[in-house]
């Protein structure tokens, strides 16, 4: 069922006509910065983005940085919360259900290729952010930490796959949500705006300080904290902390999802 | 091959479907009846699993559902409430995801067999089309081949011929009759009672949620004993049968209490012109609308 869905996320025009749009901000981003010459003043603007004129190997974190608060997040939220609502609006979940393909199943099956969706935006962002970083902006090799010490090749390598790492879990945790909405609704736009409606609140929350008590449990208040990885040392605590927030939020949200989806009626 | 007892499905305060005890056996063509809105469709989910039933029990192949239902659903093909596809992909496409969705069939032969489900529906010559491009028939044929894929035992069919032009379902019928002569028990849902009766070997009568009737067809259209005569005398027939004839109109009259061949002597003897004799038999449109008008529901 794994395959069957995976073949069903690359066989359909609109993944990568999403992929294409996300991919487009940082781009265009960059030949901005590569005409004008203008950045950011260090300490403003998306994480980063200051150093890239100088070093453009650091792009791709700079666009990691720029479509992690809102371009993935809505079309991780559009995807998953597309998962099982989309197949109901269509009528085609009732035949793969009686084909049979056990509901469990079916929604692991829909989660791997969310999370295959989630790896390949990211994965295509990082990649044209890399090149045209190297080609349009600086090749100082300036491989500065956000600390102002320097860091080799390899460290920066490394603490890139991590923030990588970091952000596809971040997304995981969207997914979950807009899962869950997808088993109980049959629309899909419902569904994805029911998980976009929680990160929306999350982040007006996060702005207002009579909120603080909530905070450390918002499911946003850490997304950004992979900038950590790039300091020197690493500052651990706020990412581990995410690390364990994202995964409650995973473990809660697909409990909630499969309880409701195995009981439920199948009226579309 | 399907058997349920006491099924029952509530929503809320809505009763749905209402203590229903079907009983379909090995080589039926069952014909399940009933107005929209009658029960048939949620009746048809619970027997596959995808509603769960308020109560009751349902047997599939032998054995329990939906607790079986991993073993059960790959010898059952379905049509629920119309067909439906991805658009962005052609039939062909279509048929092999839901084949490689189910478990259980080598994939050396699934080529073979998406191809064969497309020949048995008459599909072959579209099947590279996108199904966004199909027309309503052709994509009810795509759903049938769907349940066709895997040469199920059981076939169950909710209403399998809506959208198909006369000339497509009188193919959808010699098609189910094929099967059905090759073993496949067919479970066909349907409100149009001449289908039902072109095709089928068994009736069950679902009326508000409730089985009012459930017999072989046969039995149903059995001679009611009367006989009908057509004849342009039918004044002169109706004076000589005096008291034996319960309803004339136009040139057709019912006559009750004697034999058909003796009625026939008798005729003929006084003279009268006959077009047509022979015994009456109930219509199942007839049966239906007794059964469902005698129910104990509708009294006031």
């Amino acid at each position: 069922m794994i395959a069957v869905e995976l073949r069903k996320l690359v066989t359909r025009p609109r993944t990568w006509i999403t992929i294409a749009l996300i991919d487009a901000l940082p781009t265009l981003v960059a030949v901005l910065l590569a005409l004008t010459d203008i950045g950011p003043r260090p300490g403003t603007g998306p994480a980063f983005l200051s150093a890239v004129l100088s070093d453009g190997t650091l792009f791709p974190l700079a666009a990691l940085a720029m479509v992690l608060p809102l371009f993935l997040p809505v079309a991780v939220a559009l995807t998953a919360g597309d998962a099982i609502a989309g197949e109901a609006q269509s009528g085609t979940l009732r035949y793969l259900l009686v084909r049979p393909v056990g509901r469990a199943r079916l929604l692991l099956a829909k989660l791997v290729s969310v999370v295959a969706f989630v790896l390949i935006a990211v994965v295509v962002v990082a990649v044209t952010a890399y090149v045209v970083g190297a080609l349009l902006l600086g090749d100082a090799p300036l491989s500065s930490s956000v600390s102002g010490t320097a860091l080799t090749q390899q460290e920066l390598a490394w603490r890139t796959a991590l923030a990588l790492g970091y952000a596809v879990l971040a997304m995981l945790g969207v997914a979950s949500i807009a899962l869950f909405f997808s088993t109980v609704t049959d629309s899909p736009q419902g569904a994805a705006m029911g998980a976009l409606a929680v990160l929306i609140a999350s982040t007006l929350l996060l702005t207002l300080d009579a909120s603080q008590a909530l905070q450390p449990y918002l499911p946003t208040r850490y997304w950004l904290a992979f900038v950590d990885l790039f300091r020197d040392p690493i500052l651990w605590r706020d990412v581990l902390r995410g690390v364990v927030q994202q995964v409650l939020y995973v473990v809660v949200f697909l409990g909630a999802a499969w309880a409701n989806f195995s009981t439920r009626d199948i009226t579309s | 091959m399907i058997v349920t007892s006491g099924l029952t499905k509530r929503y809320g305060q809505v009763l749905a479907v209402d203590d229903v005890g079907l009983d379909v056996r090995e080589g039926d063509i069952y014909g399940f009846l009933g107005a929209n809105g009658s029960g048939k469709t949620t009746t048809v989910r619970m027997l596959l699993g995808l509603v769960l039933a308020t109560s009751g029990d349902i047997e599939l192949l032998g054995r329990p559902m939906p607790r079986q239902a991993a073993a059960v659903l790959p010898r059952v093909g379905a049509l629920v409430e119309g067909p439906a596809a991805y658009g962005h992909l052609s039939g062909r496409a279509n048929l092999t995801l839901i084949d490689a969705a189910g478990a259980g069939a080598p994939r050396r032969s699934r080529r073979a067999r998406v191809d064969d489900a497309l020949e048995q529906v008459g599909l072959g010559q579209v099947a590279g089309r996108k199904v966004r491009a199909y027309s309503l028939g052709m994509r009810q044929r795509l759903g049938l081949a769907a349940a066709l894929l895997r040469r199920p035992s059981l076939l169950v069919l909710d209403e399998p011929t809506n959208g198909l032009d006369p000339q497509g379902i009188s193919e959808v019928r010699e098609l189910l009759l094929g099967l059905h002569g090759r073993g496949t028990t067919v479970f066909l849902s349907s409100h149009l009672l001449a289908e039902v009766e072109q095709l089928c070997t068994r009736v069950g009568v679902l009326d508000r949620g409730r089985l009012v009737l459930q017999d072989q067809l046969a039995t149903l259209q059995q001679p009611t004993g009367r006989t009908v005569v057509r004849t342009p005398d039918a004044a002169a027939a109706h004076a000589l049968l005096d008291g034996r004839v319960e309803r004339l109109s136009g040139d057709r009259l019912v006559v009750a209490r004697i034999e058909p061949a003796e009625l026939n002597r008798r005729l003929v003897a006084a003279g009268l012109r006959i077009t047509e004799l022979g015994p009456e038999r109930r219509t199942l449109e007839q049966v239906v609308l007794a059964a469902t008008t005698d129910s104990p529901v509708v009294s006031p």
